[in-house]
């Protein structure tokens, strides 16, 4: 062998291998392989908490299973849709359907403008055929014949003594299939341009205050990597005046909620002019580019400090997030200077408190505010907020700070509505009055339609490549003598039970057509 | 009458309904074990056998003939009772009775039956009722631990996509479950006739070839519907509920899980290989995964600490 072919076949089968590599990639059992390796790698997403669903949850994670957790991060349990493996195997997927969709449709155009095919020389190989005897020429049958197979290409050969009729139907099946495919494609194509730039955010409003749409406003935000916070938040700014809840006071249902409703006036940037608003679970708010959706609510009672020269040193509404159905809330009250100090409270408040006993802690029976009450512990010391670093309002870090005993208990606040209490160090603290808040979330999705259009236009597609069935008829008229012998077969490319039947139906028109000379051959 | 009346009544007719659908069971089973006192040797017609032994064995398939028409009629008076408590149940909470699982299991199941007997009245599957009614009895059994008197809705649930949303879910189901019977008969059926071990109670049973193409037809009526019902209504209404059409919650995630079983089911019909036994076991594994996540994602809560959005009233 001489040396420039020995180069030629190496150079030969790189290339080969790079064919052979792509054609098993987009062959239907690795496609197949692969999106059923999809639905396996889903699954640990549903077992493990996901970061991208609800960050709580994984903190919660990784203080009940501290060994496991750490080890779960590396290999992307907590966020396993944008994972690299996961992200591996919908993107060859993805490579897989596209390179098996182009060839297709290349394929597709070019059926489309073929004909029938050929009949096969024997028919009785077929699954259903039979044959017949007529008086009437080739021609005759073949136009009866013709007639009878109804919406389907067909193509008439006579040569000589010997004619036949192709027949074929069913190209819209291969056309719904396409379409299925590619509107998969489009399905995730539109599922990515929403998650690269759009964006998502929640904020707490208090009853009486008001949002601006910038990012700092926000509470928790969370963007695709190309969205730009500079100019793809359009400028245009809330009230909420009234968080209006209603829940279920009799039966089986009694605490459960019944009406959400958040309202409150709303103003598009470079326009004064205020327009009502009325959001409800279910019917959001759209605005600017945003969409404002009502997706909780709480208690904000107001509260006020005063120190002991009878200065306010804090007076503001402070939310207590909900952690039950009974909305036990929990909260907590930052005073960075009193008298000097810094006081933090931390408790619950529970917005219809009840308690069985004069010793027993009350708890919450009911979620409407029947009998509101505000129960904390005060800590002193060094809040943390020097520092620098950006901290939690609804968080008290106690490493720095001591809590303030009564004696040798924990001095506890405990305040209704319009009740106030005097502090051990001097001053008093004050429930005010209790307001209520909204969590909104406000979010902008770009091209949100395009997934569902996509999805709607892949089930249409679906419907075609299942319901359309393709079916091949041949007819064979053939002279001999006197008389002409028809034979008559049909194929399906997907069997079918109704196959006989059919056949049995064109059988008959056809002998009605032909006249009273003709008559079906028995042994066929 | 008032509300509890009301629902102790559909309770009642719940009751009945599981009663009367395992005595239809259990005539599928007669059905069964009169066709397996058949002996193969008299089964095989045209022998030498005396006269006596043909008729028995026709007398014997008739008598099976006749378990399976009442065990037929029985399941067309169950699924009669679970219709009628799905409505009192609807009378009684003031709304369609889909608000929570003890309602979904009910009404599901009487929809999956509804299904079924249209099969039977178009294509007589009742080969399929065994299968089919042991599935349905275990579903409802489950819904019957579920229970809860009736109330009105909580305000996710107050719009009228739901209902598009969970119907095409509960009716793809229906015809999951009828395709998953036909594919675990069809696993049974197949080996037999490649072993050549095909006796009296499995040559009650259509071929093999035609169980699969049962299969097959309903789990593709099935799979558009699941779509519409998981992909382009759930999604539409989570946009208003939630503020997202998809979150990756845990009955999402099983949901999507389904869809790509069944895509790997439908696409495994036609590559070589995959066909036939392979196929089969996707679509069962397919059902399966529609089962967990219709009960199971309801239970992780208090598993794993996962909280699934579309856990409701349980």
């Amino acid at each position: 062998m001489s040396r420039s072919s020995t180069e030629r076949a190496t150079e030969l089968s790189l290339v080969e291998m790079l064919r052979w590599g792509w054609r098993q990639l987009t062959s239907m059992r690795t496609a197949l392989l692969l999106l059923l390796l999809l639905a396996v790698a889903a699954v640990p997403g549903s077992f493990i908490p996901q970061r991208g669903v609800d960050a709580r949850a994984v903190q919660t994670y990784y203080v009940e299973h501290p060994k496991l957790a750490p080890v779960l991060e590396k290999i992307g349990g907590f966020s396993v849709f944008s994972s690299v493996w996961f992200s591996a195997i919908y993107l060859l997927l993805m490579v897989s359907l596209v390179g098996c969709i182009l060839p297709r449709i290349r394929v597709y155009a070019r059926a489309l403008k073929a004909r029938p095919p050929k009949a096969p020389r024997n028919f009785s190989r077929l699954p259903a055929s039979a044959e017949l005897e007529t008086d009437k020429s080739v021609d005759e049958v073949l136009t009866a014949a013709r007639r009878l197979v109804g919406r389907a290409r067909t193509d008439v050969v006579i040569d000589g003594d010997v004619g036949e009729l192709r027949a074929e139907k069913g190209y819209l099946r291969e056309a719904g299939n396409l379409l299925f495919h590619t509107s998969i494609v489009f399905v995730l194509i539109g599922v990515a341009i929403g998650s690269l730039w759009g964006y998502r955010g929640t904020v707490i409003v208090v009853e009486g205050q008001g949002f601006a749409n910038s990012l700092s406003q926000y509470d928790e935000f969370s963007s695709g990597t190309l969205f730009n916070p500079e100019t793809d938040l359009s400028p245009w700014s809330l009230r909420l005046d009234d968080m209006s809840t209603k829940f279920y006071v009799k039966g089986s249902q009694r605490g459960a909620p019944r009406e959400f409703k958040a309202t409150g006036t709303f103003s598009e940037a470079g326009s004064a002019k205020d327009h009502d608003f009325k959001i409800r679970v279910n019917h959001p708010l759209s605005v600017g580019r945003e969409q404002v959706f009502l997706v909780g609510q709480g208690y904000a009672p107001v509260i006020r400090v005063t120190d002991s020269s009878g200065e306010v040193v804090f007076d503001s509404a402070v939310p207590f997030l909900p952690a039950d159905a009974t909305y036990t809330s929990t909260g907590v009250v930052k005073v960075p200077d009193a008298d000097g100090q810094q006081l933090g409270f931390q408790g619950f408040f529970l917005p219809t408190a009840f308690s069985a006993s004069e010793d027993e802690a009350s708890i919450s029976v009911f979620p409407g505010a029947l009998n509101p009450r505000i129960g904390m512990n005060l800590w002193v010391g060094d809040l943390g907020m020097d520092d620098g670093k950006s901290q939690s309002v609804y968080a008290l870090n106690t490493d720095k700070m001591e809590v303030v005993k009564d004696g040798d208990k924990k001095f506890r606040v405990d305040l209704g509505p319009g009740q106030s209490q005097a502090l051990p160090g001097g001053g008093k603290i004050e429930f005010v009055e209790l307001k209520q808040f909204a969590r909104l979330q406000i979010g902008h999705t770009p091209l949100v339609w395009l997934p569902l259009v996509a999805v709607t236009a892949s089930i249409l597609g679906l419907m075609g490549s299942l319901l359309v069935r393709p079916r091949r008829t041949w007819v064979r008229a053939r002279r001999v003598g006197s008389r002409t012998v028809v034979e008559v077969a049909a194929l399906d490319r997907v069997p079918r039970d109704d196959l006989p039947a059919d056949l049995a139906e064109l059988l008959d028109g056809l002998l009605a057509e032909l006249g009273p000379d003709s008559y079906l051959k028995e042994d066929s | 009458m008032n509300i509890d009346q009301l629902a102790q009544i559909s309770s009642y007719l719940v009751g009945s309904s599981f009663a009367v659908l395992s005595f239809a069971f259990v005539c599928h089973v007669a059905e069964w074990v009169t066709a397996r006192k058949q002996t193969p040797v008299a089964v095989a017609v045209g022998g030498s056998e005396s006269t006596e032994e043909v008729e028995l064995a026709e007398e014997l398939a008739s008598t099976a003939d006749r378990y399976s028409a009442v065990a037929v009629s029985l399941t067309v008076l169950g699924t009669g009772l679970l219709i009628a408590a799905s409505v009192v149940r609807g009378l009684a909470a003031h709304r369609v009775p889909l608000g929570n699982m003890y309602e979904f299991g009910v009404t599901g199941t009487a929809i999956a039956l509804t299904v079924y007997l249209i099969l039977v009245w178009r294509s007589q599957i009742q080969w399929l009722g065994g299968l089919v009614l042991g599935v349905s009895l275990f579903v409802l059994g489950l819904s019957l631990s579920t229970y809860v008197p009736p109330a009105p809705l909580v305000p996710a649930l107050n719009t009228f996509w739901k209902y598009i949303h969970v119907s095409s879910i509960m009716v793809a189901a229906g015809m999951f479950m009828v395709g998953a019977a036909a594919s675990a008969l069809y696993l049974i059926k197949v080996r037999a006739e490649e072993r050549g071990t095909v006796g009296a109670v499995l040559s009650r049973f259509p071929s093999s070839a035609k169980m699969d193409r049962l299969a097959f037809q309903v789990n593709a009526i099935g799979f558009p519907l699941w779509t519409f019902g998981t992909l382009i209504s759930g999604p539409i209404w989570a946009h208003y509920a939630w503020g997202r059409y998809w979150g990756w919650d845990p009955k999402e995630v099983w949901a999507l899980i389904t869809w790509i079983v069944y895509a790997g089911y439908l696409h495994a019909r036609v590559t070589a290989g995959w066909k036939g036994r392979r196929a089969a076991i996707v679509a069962l594994v397919g059902f399966a995964t529609f089962i967990f996540s219709y009960y199971i994602v309801n239970l992780m809560a208090s598993e794993f600490g996962i909280f699934s959005q579309h856990t409701y009233a349980k």
